[in-house]
């Protein structure tokens, strides 16, 4: 039984000893190096091109223009294909573009022999441009009148509203709280430490071998072909260990440009390689939302209803266009579903970089405003929040409020327990309530989130697993799956192990998808893959099970009815301490027997989930305020989940205890400063953009609740992006306890809370 | 602008012809084979290049190979011996320290320094952070990686 | 690679300043953990290096016959950390050095590099600035020495003359004898960050008054400066809670901080004072002395 231990991960021992190989480690003979020519304002039209000096370095073997590439529009977004065109993504992108539309846009691209020649071209190539009128926020991007971004869109991307109950207006005007207010996120980057990366080559003349740092590979195939007009099949994308994505990567950057370079080239190897500056601002960021929030509440602290108008700006481009704002808010649903919802979103072009999909994807910004906005509330209504919180948030029968669907499970009011209990909240509480002077003062907050297991209604959801039975009794699991440090490969290990009956140890897993034999999949995004794979593995591995033990009647006469597989071995269903034979022996028969049947046992299943369980977790917090530095310290934090059973306990605590360390980040560090008037970008580098380092992560507690979701193949659900969503809210809700300043635009920088400490005459 | 240089590298004598323009994470990726050196950001920012010259750890994206000419380097490739992990890899293993992997090798050297640098005095968990302030990761939240390096300087301890 | 279009190694002082001396227009490069940056970002202007990497003269500390302390500029930050002559006569040069960068960056640059790429945020300078420090300035042709206070001339921009290599930083024994300091950096994240401000101060106590106090900071103007008026406040005053609040106003006079993306003006202000009184109040307590002040 693998399920729910701490069995090796399969990859540490590569990963330690530096023997696992990214997409750089993957070098060719020949191998050319690539790299775009980027504009240097915000926005406008190239009006000339000069690439001769460029061209003419020794060691360049080409320079392509915007004017060079083929002109078709596609899409980026590493969405499943829509067979309805209402759902298809946004095909606003080209190779190159001649109206650059943000800091950084790509308007040529050279290839050269080596790095530093590429370089010194690069610098070479003249550009002249027309400015356009720059736009960095949303709103003035959507005034009556302003320049399109792209030709024709009125710099829309996308809309879409939907509502719950009777009639939210009337309920706020007839709540006797009422609660108005503005909540903004700025920029962040997903900053995964190995850039965005991509080689492609030509082994005949019309097969494309990209091998790419990708989550999504199967994807980046489909996407290359439209993109470059190339049958599908034609496009091979392989995905070796990955160094991070964080949904940067769930999307299609350097594919089709190496794709394309390589097929100009005779197929010689071409690699783009980003460097951080670029990486920060050449490829995705997490959208920043403008949210208008109005909600109402009664006196014994129901939340009655709650009303959210968002912008959510995707900067330059669509790529994952209205997607982001609509799930957030979608999934801000089960939160409290006895509340009536309105939720109206816009999705906007910008002159920012292009905004994709970030771990939790559109959840972080809504629910810190929600749970913002809860905070507020609770205290109007004079109660401590966490009480407020547990009157009114989702329980085990409560009822979606647009689909009807009951929560099957669920378990928020545990997590809020446990988490009380973790942070001593009530003592911490208590201790506090004589108030404080000081300048140095203390505080707690709390926060709550919901979110889903993948995307399914909006999306198909699909997963392929495919299992071999070697000669000496190990299996090889593939799966289209992607690992990409989330430990996907070793749970679909434990999945298979813990479903076939064998050890842990005899299941390889192959880690590498190759598109030309992995199973389809569609990747890493939306917390899905253990929740989607589930299935999928756990069917495999039936039908696995089923054709040795039909292979084992067949060389014993037993009924296979009678006979079961454990621990490696076939034993007997009634007396499973009587082995029948070893699974090396059976295989070795089925391989080799000449007489009949066997063969090599494979079973390969493609499994669509029709369905999505949603997981629940909250984030408490005490924080230390030195108002005069205007600094908040964490003195002590802990993220509690519900994600249904836990697989790995030890990785599971990983990834809380990373996301809520990115959740960190984005609460008091992380800022893209973007020049309000020139659509500059000030800090694309780690040493201005403030990630934190060990020393700016405080200890993160972590527990869970287990509960066991019945459409989960393993009664699990999602974990890897929610534990980012909670803690900013919280932290802020903190904030608010310990100085009675609230601060509604996140990250809590010392230069913001500067601003409001000022103001509220704290300073 | 080429030099030869001569280096122990993970223990064994190694000379190599370089450019005096090359950092030392090029020469060890592309002529040693020392592919576990990765870069993250090449200016010194993320420590994901990070190996020890004489024991001490560096960044190797902002280290001219020709400086290294006479040294020691370690790169995590040799930490491993005979199939036999070290004590701080395994730590790694054991602790979940291990997400995407891309900055386990820079953190295994920083952290390897750590541990061999001051042997028996007491390091707790803060002054672990600081030794290992130089190295980014973005996966682990740097809580399972602190307790790894913990557990080896209490099994040293032992 | 680095674009770099020539270089030339130096393994002595003398070597490197005839190699200066034929060639001005040669950079020197010791640590690399500014200069490689630079050509890694395409910065023009260091792209001709005389390599002083392994110059050993260049690198150690020593007590002259003086008893002051002469740092050699190529001396590694860890090493200046580590060193015991630092430790006991001047241990706020090693803490302010200890937030440079991290592990790896303190393993490579040198102070004496911190100082001539004379950025306003160089945390050795402030502690250098209240002990009064020296450098010494060779060329071919000659020898001086200035005070730090007059190396640093603009952001960027040292006292040093083509040709010319810092070849010692000396810290008078009459300087770190008598004071007693503290170095508090204020940055963004608590490593692998430049200063937004840094703050030195070294304080003289007599019995139940401030002796003497030197004040320094780093980003609070153009250059890191020191602050007379700050200085002039406190002198021979009562340790008592007045004080901090007289330095912490007088200092204003002092800085004159600017507005950029990294921090505003009004913002640095506040950091300002405040840091004047915390580090006023820890290198009090350094001195064996005590202030009453409300501040961690
Ligand atoms: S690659 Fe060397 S520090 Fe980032
Ligand atoms: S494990 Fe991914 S960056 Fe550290």
């Amino acid at each position: 039984m693998a399920i729910g231990k701490n069995v090796p991960r399969v990859d540490a021992v590569a990963k330690v000893t530096g023997r696992a190989r990214y997409t750089d480690d993957y070098h060719m003979p020949g191998m050319l190096h690539a790299g775009y020519v980027r504009s240097t304002i915000a926005h406008g039209r190239v009006t000339r091109i000069d690439t001769a000096q460029a061209a003419a370095l020794p060691g360049v073997e080409a320079v392509y223009t915007f004017e060079d590439v083929p002109q078709t529009l596609f899409a980026t977004a590493g969405h499943p294909y829509s067979l309805d065109p209402a759902h298809m993504d946004v095909a606003d992108r080209l190779l190159l573009t001649g109206h650059v539309r943000y800091h950084g846009d790509e308007v040529a691209v050279v290839v050269a022999r080596d790095r530093l020649t590429l370089q010194a071209a690069i610098a070479k190539v003249a550009v002249e441009y027309e400015p356009y009128p720059v736009m960095v926020e949303g709103a003035a991007a959507l005034a009556e009148g302003a320049f399109e971004i792209h030709a024709g869109s009125r710099n829309r991307i996308g809309e879409s509203r939907y509502q719950t109950g009777q009639d939210v207006d009337a309920a706020l005007a007839a709540a006797p709280i009422r609660i108005e207010s503005h909540y903004r996120s700025r920029i962040v980057q997903h900053c995964h430490i190995e850039n965005h990366i991509a080689l492609a080559y030509m082994d005949d003349l019309d097969q494309i071998t990209i091998i790419s740092s990708t989550q999504i590979p199967h994807i980046a195939r489909r996407i290359v072909g439209e993109a470059l007009g190339l049958p599908w099949g034609q496009i091979r994308v392989i995905k070796p260990y990955i160094g991070g994505g964080f949904g940067a990567k769930q999307d299609v950057v350097l594919e089709p440009m190496v794709a394309w370079l390589t097929r100009r080239l005779d197929g010689r190897p071409v690699q783009i390689d980003l460097s951080r500056e670029e990486c920060m601002i050449g490829t995705r960021i997490r959208h920043p939302f403008d949210i208008a929030l109005r909600a109402g509440a009664d006196e014994e602290g129901r939340l009655l209803a709650m009303d959210l108008d968002v912008i959510s700006n995707s900067g330059a481009y669509a790529s994952h266009g209205h997607s982001v704002a609509a799930a957030g808010g979608a999934k801000m649903r089960s939160l409290y579903p006895n509340a009536q919802v309105r939720y109206h979103a816009q999705t906007v072009y910008a002159n920012i970089p292009a905004a994709g999909a970030m771990r939790a994807y559109g959840s972080p910004q809504v629910l810190f405003a929600v749970e913002c906005a809860v905070e507020e509330a609770a205290r109007r209504c004079g109660m401590d929040p966490l009480a407020f919180r547990l009157k009114n948030v989702v329980r085990p029968g409560d009822k979606d409020g647009l689909t009807g669907k009951p929560f099957l499970s669920c378990g928020l009011v545990e997590c809020l327990e446990k988490g009380r209990a973790l942070i001593g909240w009530d003592e911490k509480r208590a201790a506090l309530a004589g108030g404080q002077d000081g300048p140095i003062r203390r505080g707690l907050g709390v926060a709550c989130f919901s979110y889903a297991s993948g995307t399914f209604p909006v999306c198909l959801e699909i997963a392929g697993a495919r299992i071999i039975l070697n000669q000496d009794g190990s299996v090889h699991v593939q799966v289209g799956a992607t690992e990409i440090g989330q430990g996907s490969d070793t749970v679909v290990a434990q999945m298979a192990a813990e479903t076939l009956g064998i050890p842990y140890e005899k299941v390889h897993v192959v880690s590498t998808q190759d598109t030309d034999v992995a199973p389809f999949d569609t990747g890493a995004y939306a917390s899905r893959q253990a929740y989607v794979v589930s299935n999928a593995v756990k069917r495999a591995a039936e039908e696995l099970k089923e054709k040795i033990l039909a292979q084992a009647q067949y060389m014993t006469g037993i009924d296979s009815a009678a006979l079961d597989l454990q621990g490696g071995a076939v034993v007997y269903v009634e007396a499973p301490e009587r082995r029948v034979m070893l699974l090396g022996d059976l295989a070795l028969a089925s391989y080799y027997d000449k007489e009949h049947g066997g063969g090599q046992l494979t079973a390969d299943v493609s499994l669509k989930t029709r369905t999505n369980a949603p997981t629940f977790g909250c984030t408490f917090v005490e924080v230390e305020v030195d108002i005069p530095l205007c600094r908040i310290t964490i003195r002590e934090i802990c993220n509690v989940h519900d994600s249904g059973r836990i697989l790995h306990p030890i990785m599971a605590a990983g990834q809380v205890q990373g996301g809520a360390a990115m959740g960190i980040g984005a609460a008091l560090y992380e800022e893209l400063l973007v020049d309000a008037e020139s659509g500059w970008i000030y800090n694309n580098n780690l040493l201005d953009y403030k990630f934190p380092t060990p020393v700016d992560i405080p200890e993160i507690g972590w527990a869970f609740v287990e509960t066991t979701e019945p459409t989960s193949g393993y009664g699990n659900k999602s974990l890897g992006e929610p534990p980012i969503i909670s803690p900013p809210a919280a932290i802020r809700n903190a904030l608010w306890d310990a100085t009675g300043v609230k601060i509604d635009t996140l990250p809590l920088t010392p230069h913001r809370l500067f601003r409001h400490f000022k103001k509220a005459g704290l300073i | 602008m080429r030099q030869t240089i001569a280096i122990t590298l993970n223990g064994s004598p190694r000379r190599f012809d370089v450019d005096v323009r090359q950092s030392l994470m090029e020469v060890l990726r592309e002529q040693a084979g020392t592919l576990s050196v990765k870069q993250g950001c090449g200016v010194g920012e993320c420590g994901a290049c990070t190996v020890l010259i004489d024991d001490a750890p560096v960044d190797s994206c902002i280290y001219l190979a020709v400086w290294a000419d006479g040294r020691a380097v370690r790169t995590t490739e040799g930490e491993c011996r005979d199939g036999q992990l070290s004590p701080v890899q395994q730590a790694f293993v054991e602790e979940g320290a291990v997400q995407c992997g891309i900055c386990t090798p820079g953190f295994v050297m920083a952290a390897t320094a750590l541990t061999e640098r001051r042997p028996g005095e007491p390091l707790d968990r803060d002054a672990i952070r600081r030794g290992l302030a130089g190295n980014l990761c973005r996966c682990t939240g740097y809580a399972t990686i602190v307790t790894a390096v913990e557990k080896c300087i209490c099994r040293e301890e032992e | 690679m680095f674009p770099i279009s020539d270089y030339k190694k130096a393994t002595t002082i003398e070597e490197a300043l005839a190699l200066m001396a034929e060639d001005p227009g040669l950079r020197p490069i010791a640590g690399g953990t500014d200069i490689l940056i630079k050509l890694h970002k395409g910065k023009p202007g260091y792209d001709r290096l005389v390599d002083i990497h392994d110059v050993a003269a260049l690198s150690g500390i020593r007590l002259n016959d003086s008893g002051d302390i002469v740092i050699g500029p190529g001396t590694v930050f860890n090493q200046v950390i580590a060193n015991e002559l630092i430790q006991t006569h001047l241990p706020v040069l090693a803490t302010a050095l200890a937030t440079i960068g991290g592990p790896q960056v303190r393993n490579m640059g040198t102070i004496g590099g911190n100082l001539c790429n004379g950025v306003p945020s160089a945390d050795s300078a402030p502690a250098l600035l209240v002990f009064n420090a020296t450098v010494t300035l060779r060329s071919h042709t000659g020898v001086r020495q200035l005070l730090v206070a007059d190396f640093f001339k603009g952001p960027g921009e040292v006292d040093l003359a083509p040709g010319e290599l810092l070849t010692a930083i000396t810290i008078p024994a009459a300087d770190h004898r008598d004071h007693f300091g503290h170095y508090i950096k204020y940055a963004m994240r608590d490593a692998m960050d430049i200063a937004t401000i840094g703050c030195a101060a070294a304080v003289a106590i007599e019995g139940d008054r401030l002796g003497d106090l030197r004040l320094a900071f780093g980003v609070a103007a153009p250059v890191p400066i020191r602050c007379p008026a700050a200085e002039a406040a406190a002198k021979g005053r009562p340790l008592d809670g007045e004080l901090a609040e007289r330095v912490a106003a007088a200092v204003l006079s002092d800085v004159r901080p600017r507005d950029s993306w990294r921090a505003a003006k009004d913002f640095r202000l506040q950091i300002i004072g405040e840091l004047a009184r915390r580090a006023l109040r820890h290198a009090v307590m350094n001195a064996g002395g005590r202030l009453p002040c409300d501040r961690p």
